[in-house]
């Protein structure tokens, strides 16, 4: 067990994991992707309610529901930075949080589109979407306090204290829903029960959600390996990597 | 197919405005981000192997494609913290 978590730990060992890992990711992450936005776009059935404007909701709630689940997985390798001083732990951090933003921001937006249409409103200052906002900020706010720490070690204890303390948003989004009036729909997805949808559209829902899941991997792993670059450039082993005596077969020769 | 025709794909009775906008900002900030992180590891693996070559003590070889930035002398390549 201690072995393995000083693996996990290791820079070098992550590179090469991540290396081999990485043609899968983005493979299966843009099958996955592809065949829910085709099925979900083109072949799923219209909603009687809304119509086709529905059909935002292939992206909608995959990229809204990654957006969290990257701030959570954020939260735990902060967690380990403060704890275990693991380097990983911070190196994912820095890694996620772009992507994080990216996706807040794009589940933001398709939210706004999917809102004219359908409320009659791009916006409106409900509970939803001012934590989700709020979501937007936190990881604006990590990405900034990253930067203006020039300090490694200081600006990784800083961060995840932030990202720590942002962590008390997340259940505010997920049940926004429930506890105050809003215009937005309740969860597509619950673990306890049956979707509310029909299977035509659940499943390419789920389809796209998976996607992006991989494509995240992906996009981790390699935002990970630049970091760990960077850092370790005058290490022996980034040395042997640049120079082939070490491989880890594709990417890096 | 949900839809009659190519046309009612497109116009998607009136929403399609706002169902290809979403699509389109997710596909076009999706490859931003994607091809943008893959460039920037390159381009550091890249300043790496600079790097490595004109402060390593052995040699460089003559055919590899290293040889010229050794000439160089000491270039820090800095890079962006994103």
């Amino acid at each position: 067990m201690w072995q393995f978590f000083h693996k996990l730990g290791s820079p070098k060992w992550f590179y090469g994991i991540a290396t081999r890992l990485m043609p899968w990711l983005l493979v299966l992450g843009l099958l996955c992707l592809g065949a829910g936005l085709v099925w979900g776009l083109a072949f799923a059935p219209k909603d009687y309610l809304q119509g086709n404007s529905y059909r935002i909701i292939f992206i909608h709630v995959p990229s809204a529901f990654l957006a969290q689940s990257v701030y959570i997985m954020m939260a735990s390798a902060a967690l380990v930075t403060l704890v275990w001083r693991m380097k990983l732990a911070d190196v994912f951090v820095k890694a996620a949080a772009p992507v994080g933003l990216v996706l807040t921001f794009i589940s933001l937006f398709t939210g706004a589109v999917w809102g004219k249409p359908t409320w009659g409103t791009w916006w409106i200052w409900d509970a939803r979407l001012t934590s989700m906002l709020i979501l937007l900020f936190l990881y604006g706010g990590v990405i900034a306090l990253d930067r203006a720490i020039n300090d490694e070690k200081s600006a990784a204890r800083a961060v995840a204290v932030l990202v720590l303390v942002g962590v008390v948003n997340i259940p505010i989004i997920k049940y926004s829903v429930d506890w105050w009036n809003t215009l937005h729909q309740p969860a597509t997805f619950k673990l306890t029960e049956k979707p509310s949808m029909p299977a035509e559209m659940w499943v390419p829902l789920l389809l796209s959600v998976i996607g992006l899941y991989l494509l995240f991997g992906w996009l981790a792993c390699l935002r990970m390996q630049t970091e760990i670059l960077l850092r370790e450039q005058r290490t022996r082993w980034v040395q042997e990597l640049v120079h082939g005596s070490v491989s880890f077969n594709g990417g890096a020769r | 197919m949900a839809f009659d025709s190519f046309g009612a794909f497109l116009t998607m009775e009136g929403h399609g405005p706002y169902v290809w906008a979403s699509y389109a900002v997710f596909f076009l900030l999706m490859a931003v981000l994607m091809i943008g992180s893959y460039r920037r590891r390159n381009a550091v693996l890249q300043s790496c192997r600079q790097h490595a070559g004109s402060r390593s003590p052995r040699a460089p070889k003559p055919d590899s494609d290293t040889a010229p930035a050794a000439t160089a002398s000491f270039t820090r390549v800095d890079v962006s913290q994103d």
